[in-house]
């Protein structure tokens, strides 16, 4: 029998393209051309399954237009914000993810937005590279101590329970917001808010770790920061689109925010032109889960949830 | 009337708050000085005590000319290499240093560099700064997990100690080295290895935490480099002398290690400008103590020493007995 056709949108890492080749007629993309959605509707022809990426925007159109023989759309990333579920579901087409495989790498990006920001390694390494490093000082760039500081989550998911394990190995009290309370064996002692105005207060460090979309689209703005504790160090591995930038940009120039690391920007790869002149902002090209080991992991994970749909079987992915 | 203080270096805000209401000083935030200003104006002023940092060398010579009212000289520094210890045994003058309240913010900073070296922060952060422009593929710029890798630690004081704990939260096996193993509840389930060449070959991640002597000066070198796992990550915020930096930008350039963070250099600030130029290292300018928090408390620990000394009670931390 034939080998299922797959179409991956996107270059994957060597070890993940190995297996679509061994498993399928896997159509790659060897140039890691961008892909429109008239590209993949095109590309998609005949095709058994599709495999695509944050970058390609799957709305209804497009899956309305997918070719019938499409049984599965898998994703490699966590998020689905640029997927049209809604129409998927109308489609009958089952989508597959890549959940828990990138958390702890996600988490680590976090905490390297945020160890870096508080303590301006980015103003640190500018300095040591310029040539201009005068010697060792008393107040040389004083940044803020992260041990022993209060840590705000803001989404409690799979990534944001991973950095409270990193946190609390750094001796911070974690706080967390999120629609609802979590089981006490998911929250060890991570102390619950049900709204923002006492979440906040508590964030001398706020990590932004929710999903996009429309119901947390700017979700920090400037009514937000202004009742975060001053100074505070803000991290956003999670999506742009949580972020009212200039509002940000405003408080990082005036004070109320003291440092920022970001990973993730709205409109990305664009960003606001505002950050790049501000020294108290470290900023990452949205590499949260770029670790060899962790997209093998997504790539072999969404692999198995395609897999498992072309077999008749239950994925264990599968986005509801 | 209150005891009359000098300070040779400039200091944190809420440090040279305390010296205006405990002390009559005559540049109570520091002002950077000279050997021989620092004379001039412990002379000038009949001062009683000397604040001081790693900007003055605080030798034989120095210690020499201190006048006899001056009856300590603290340094708002863990490190002391800039002392000559022995000389001021001899003159009778009190010295101190300002230790444990620097390590969480040491640990902090080295968990940091290990973070950033390992998934590339310095290439990603220039990328941003030249104006990012395209997203990255899915198999491109990528970097290392530390998530439940091996951290091998050697020295196991109060900052390995406090690294070791820190690494728990990312799940990795921790081993160390240290001249003697130490209780278990020092050891933060750490594992013991006696001997550094054992223990290397096991370490995805090495972080350095030992004090600079003659048993551990260029402790990592050609050999001991290549004892670890090719792509393994070094990182290093105790002390330059440690490192046999040629040997370590060779590791570095053939693709041996991965990379490294270093806080510290052989030569500071005049480092091996050869690490400028490698992309897969992480460099900070010596800043593990960094923090308002840390240099408050390190100015006020060198305070308190003054203060003891001053009152005729023994200092807190003393380099001398």
């Amino acid at each position: 029998m034939a080998k299922p056709v797959l179409l991956v949108t996107r270059r994957l890492p060597p070890a993940i393209e190995e297996r679509a080749s061994r498993d399928y007629q896997a159509r790659l993309n060897p140039d890691d051309a961008p892909r429109t959605g008239a590209d993949i509707l095109r590309l998609a022809q005949g095709a058994d399954a599709v495999l695509c990426c944050p970058a390609e925007k799957l709305d209804g159109a497009t899956i309305g237009a997918l070719p019938p023989t499409v049984k599965v759309l898998g994703t490699f990333s966590v998020g689905y914000d640029h997927i049209d579920l809604a129409a998927a579901r109308t489609r009958g087409l089952p989508v597959v993810n890549t959940p828990d495989v990138l958390s702890v790498a996600t988490a680590e990006c976090a905490m390297l937005l945020i160890l870096s920001a508080a303590r301006r390694a980015g103003e640190g390494e500018r300095l040591v590279r310029s040539g201009k490093w005068t010697g060792w000082a008393p107040t040389q760039l004083m940044g803020t101590l992260v041990s022993g500081k209060r840590l705000g989550i803001f989404g409690m998911g799979r990534i944001g329970r991973e950095l409270a394990r990193m946190a609390r190995a750094f001796g911070m009290e974690v706080h967390y917001r999120d629609v609802a309370r979590l089981p006490a064996d998911l929250e060890h002692d991570a102390i619950w808010h049900d709204d923002d105005d006492g979440f906040l207060a508590a964030c001398d460090v706020l990590s932004l770790n929710a999903p996009g979309g429309e119901g947390t689209r700017k979700w920090l703005n400037a009514e937000r920061i202004a009742k975060l504790p001053r100074g505070a160090v803000v991290a956003n591995a999670a999506r742009g689109t949580l972020v009212d930038d200039a509002a940000l940009i405003d408080a990082l120039r005036e004070g109320q925010v003291g440092f920022a690391g970001l990973d993730v920007y709205d409109g990305e790869p664009k960003l606001n032109a505002g950050y790049l002149d501000l020294q108290n902002v470290v900023l990452l090209p949205h590499l949260g889960s770029a670790a060899t080991e962790t997209r093998d992991a997504m790539g072999n994970i969404v692999l198995d949830g395609i897999d498992a749909v072309l077999d008749g079987r239950e994925p264990a992915n599968l986005v509801r | 009337m209150k005891p009359r203080l000098i300070v040779s270096r400039q200091i944190p805000a809420a440090v040279a708050e305390r010296i205006r209401a405990e002390f009559d000083c005559p540049y109570p935030d520091g002002r950077d000085m000279t050997a021989d200003e620092v004379i001039r104006l412990l002379d000038e002023t009949r001062a009683d005590a000397l604040l001081l940092t790693s900007h003055l060398r605080f030798n034989a010579d120095v210690i020499a000319r201190v006048p006899d009212h001056v009856r300590i000289a603290a340094t708002c520094s863990v490190g002391y290499e800039h002392i000559d210890v022995a000389a001021a045994k001899v003159r009778g003058l009190p010295v101190t240093n300002t230790p444990d309240v620097l390590t969480e913010c040491t640990a902090d900073l080295t968990f940091l560099l290990i973070l950033a070296a390992c998934r590339r922060a310095h290439e990603y952060e220039a990328i941003m700064r030249a104006g990012w422009r395209r997203g990255y593929g899915l198999g491109e710029m990528l970097g290392t997990r530390v998530w439940g890798k091996r951290l091998g630690i050697l020295g196991l004081g109060r900052i390995g100690q406090a690294v070791a704990q820190r690494a728990r939260g990312f799940g990795m096996k921790v081993l160390y080295c240290n001249p003697r193993r130490l209780p278990p509840d020092q050891e933060h389930g750490a594992e013991y290895v006696a001997d550094l060449r054992a223990m290397l070959p096991a370490c995805d991640v090495l972080s350095l935490h030992a004090p600079l002597g003659p048993n551990t000066a260029s402790v990592m070198n050609a050999d001991t480099f290549a004892l670890l796992p090719k792509g393994a990550v070094f990182v290093n915020a105790a002390r330059g002398g440690l490192v046999d930096e040629d040997a370590l930008l060779a590791a570095l350039t053939s693709g041996h290690l991965f990379a490294a963070g270093l806080d510290v250099f052989r030569a500071e600030p005049e480092f091996d400008r050869r690490f400028a130029d490698l992309p897969n290292v992480f460099l900070t300018p010596h800043m593990g103590s960094a923090t308002v928090e840390t240099r408050n408390a390190m100015g006020m620990r060198a305070l308190d020493n003054i203060a003891a000394v001053l009152a005729g009670r023994p200092p807190i931390n003393p380099l001398w007995t």
